[in-house]
């Protein structure tokens, strides 16, 4: 099967600061990775490079079957990436928000309401400007944005962040389902209480490469009983 | 990213040997223009501009300009784009400005006995004068500290927006109002009756002002080039220190390798 | 395209509804502008009324360059900036969308410009269809070349400085074109026709809606 991410010795450079210094990474459909590493060691640009905002100057990479070097903005629209700052539009209320976002990838917006339902956000939260809300709803709506699209590619970075202890286990059972429903999953995380116990394989980045990968917290069995990473 | 590579010997020898082409191309002008070409019968010696400013206007409303735009173009087309291309845009931009305002300065030289004023608001001087905003529009955002590819990028597009404008400003400034004189000096100057020494004093005018701004250019280009060679070097010494980032850690083996936990 | 274009102009027409930014900021500069305009050349009413067109487009001008600032505040918050990138919409739908809901407002705002001049200035208005059509094309071509420049600097700290050296000199022939037109619409001064000056109008605004249509993937890249 193809990989949903294929990067190999991947550069890319912020500036004149190289953020990605030769990383190879796969990513399988249905699999989920994380990513761990300091602050700084190209966690956030490898998911920006995934996602066609972070165009790489030097290497191969291929998304969901798109050359990055040539089709960068085919790959974004299939992508769901849920960055530091929520795309929310602060006079706009969390239901228009997500319609819009819903509505600007050509899906249709009757699934909005159940959408919404499921992050929490429905009744008299759905209506108020997504401006009033806290740093946790506002991930919550950046959330049901990127789940309403049924994206083939999940990229999120430190995903975690704000969201309660209700809301981590909201955040868990998404990524498990779209994992399971056939997506690639790729987290960038310092939690690892929060994601090791899903991951498939854990990839360390250091200094824009990616130093090393280990299996993940996660088991699966296959026929004849043997434990693969 | 293309790679950045220096002059040539050869190459920086033709570009010198532009430049000192120019320049006595130019002096030659200047004493063609001064002494040995006679006066006008109708406007005197005022005449002798004509051999500096059609040159100078020339250079920067269709050399200049059009290389510019030329060079933008050229960035912006995916199969054609290169680095090489912005710098000539910027280059010929930045040189095109100088001439751009010469233009105006002796447009207004000229205006000043002949109209009486220094400035009048004709529809060539106008049009200029717009060029000359937004010339300067073009560096200022090129001067913006910025990451050299959307630099880049934004520079080729605000270049092809403000070039678009042009034709559309030199109509309707043209309607708005034409005072000018004649059809142009050029013109009234060029008639079968001028003089031949006048004539190729102008020819040469054009010869070495266009001369002097390829120099110019070029100069400009290099200094460009040596900038980004500059940048490439830091660039491969950031990259060394990126990798050094990785250094004090344990050693890990590459892809696919020790589980975590698992051991003896 | 056009799809897109309406939920874009949706989008940022209701941000406005609920915001009142333009409505309740850059209406009352533009009552203010005409204001200032009669300061420095009245209490005598014919050089205003002789200046109104001209007056009348500066402070569109003005109007415009405010809301194409607006516009683009509205996008240039980290995440929508990646949102708008990431969000499958069609480039050129994004331009058109933007440039009409900036058209939207100046048109609302040069309703009330309108009446200020003929209230304040004293002037009569030979022909309301010259007027009103007139004042749609200037300002559909000064929204697509606004958008077009809005765009290009809304990613630059330096972006409420640079908006204004770039847009106004571009914008010269909408001025120049509109003023004329004006004046043959309000029946001021010699001249007879404004049909060359719509000509140029039209020709403004169709030159800039189709290079933003052509170069707004490229833009948005840069933003």
């Amino acid at each position: 099967m193809d990989s949903a991410v294929l990067l190999r010795s991947a550069h890319a450079t912020i500036g004149r600061f190289p953020a990605l210094a030769g990383v190879d990474l796969e990513l399988a459909p249905g699999e989920l990775v994380v990513l761990e590493g300091p602050n700084g060691a190209g966690k956030t640009s490898v998911l920006r490079a995934c996602a066609g905002l972070l165009p790489l100057t030097g290497g191969e990479g291929t998304v969901l079957g798109y050359d990055l070097r040539r089709d960068l903005v085919a790959v974004r629209p299939l992508v769901g990436y849920l960055g530091h700052a929520p795309a929310l539009y602060d006079e706009l209320t969390v239901s228009e928000n997500v319609r819009f976002a819903v509505r600007a990838a050509g899906a249709a917006s009757s699934a909005v309401p159940d959408v919404l339902a499921r992050v929490g956000l429905s009744g008299r939260l759905a209506r108020t400007p997504a401006g009033r809300l806290s740093a946790g709803q506002r991930r919550r709506a950046a959330l049901a944005s990127v789940l309403v699209r049924r994206p083939a590619l999940w990229l999120l970075d430190e995903p975690h962040a704000a969201f309660d202890a209700e809301g981590r286990r909201l955040l868990s059972t998404v990524m498990c389902e779209a994992r399971d429903g056939g997506s690639g999953v790729l987290v960038a995380s310092h939690e690892p209480a929060e994601v090791l116990p899903l991951a498939d394989r854990v990839v360390t980045m250091v200094g824009g490469r990616a130093q090393g990968s280990r299996r993940g917290g996660r088991r699966r069995v296959v026929p004849g009983g043997v434990h693969v990473a | 990213m293309s790679a950045v590579t220096t002059w040539s010997a050869r190459r920086a020898w033709v570009v010198r040997a532009t430049g000192l082409a120019g320049v006595v191309g130019m002096a030659f002008t200047v004493w063609l223009g001064l002494w040995i070409t006679p006066p006008d019968k109708v406007q005197g010696n005022l005449v002798r501009l004509v051999y500096l400013h059609p040159p100078v206007a020339w250079v920067a409303l269709y050399l200049a300009f059009g290389l510019a735009v030329l060079g933008s173009l050229l960035w912006l087309w995916p199969r054609t784009r290169n680095d090489s291309w912005d710098r000539l845009a910027g280059a010929a931009m930045e040189v095109g400005v100088v001439f751009t305002a010469l233009t105006l300065v002796t447009g207004s030289l000229w205006g000043r006995p002949t109209w009486g004023v220094w400035w009048a608001w004709d529809a060539r001087l106008t049009s200029t004068a717009l060029l000359l905003v937004l010339q300067l529009g073009y560096l200022a955002l090129r001067r913006v500290a910025s990451e050299p590819e959307p630099r880049a990028r934004r520079c080729a597009i605000g270049a092809v927006i403000a070039a678009v404008d042009v034709p559309i400003v030199h109509f309707s400034v043209d309607w708005w109002r034409t005072l000018h004189q004649g059809a142009t000096v050029l013109n009234a100057n060029l008639s079968p009756t001028i003089h031949g020494a006048m004539a190729w004093t102008l020819l040469l005018g054009f010869v070495s002002m266009t001369l002097v701004f390829a120099w110019m250019v070029s100069v400009r280009y290099r200094i460009a080039t040596l900038a980004d060679v500059a940048a490439d070097r830091s660039m491969q010494q950031a990259l060394a220190e990126r990798w050094a980032e990785g250094m004090p850690e344990a050693p890990v083996e590459e892809e696919g390798g020790v589980p975590a936990g698992v051991g003896p | 395209m056009w799809r897109d274009a309406l939920l874009v102009v949706g989008k940022d027409l209701r941000i406005e509804a609920r915001s009142r930014v333009v409505v309740n900021q850059v209406a009352p500069f533009a009552v203010l502008v005409l204001l200032l305009f009669a300061f420095a050349l009245g209490p005598d009413r014919s050089p205003m009324a002789h200046a109104a067109p001209g007056l009348f487009w500066v402070a569109v001008l003005f109007c415009a360059l405010l809301a194409v600032q607006r516009s683009f505040a509205v996008e240039s918050g980290e995440g929508t900036r990646d949102g708008l990138r990431l969000s499958g919409l069609d480039p050129a739908g994004i331009f058109l969308g933007k440039t009409a809901a900036v058209t939207v407002q100046l048109l609302l705002l040069e309703v009330l410009l309108t009446v200020g001049v003929v209230l304040l200035f004293g002037n009569g208005v030979r022909s309301v269809g010259a007027l009103v059509l007139t004042s749609v094309l200037g300002t559909a071509g000064l929204a697509a070349v606004g958008t077009l420049y809005g765009a290009l600097s809304s990613g630059l700290r330096v972006r409420e400085t640079l908006l204004p050296l770039l847009l106004l000199p571009v914008a010269a022939p909408v001025l120049l074109a509109g003023t004329r037109a004006w004046q043959a619409a309000l029946g001021i001064g010699t001249s007879t026709s404004g049909n060359p000056w719509t000509s140029v109008l039209v020709v403004f605004a169709a030159v800039y809606l189709a290079l933003g249509c052509v170069i707004y993937g490229p833009l948005l890249e840069a933003m």
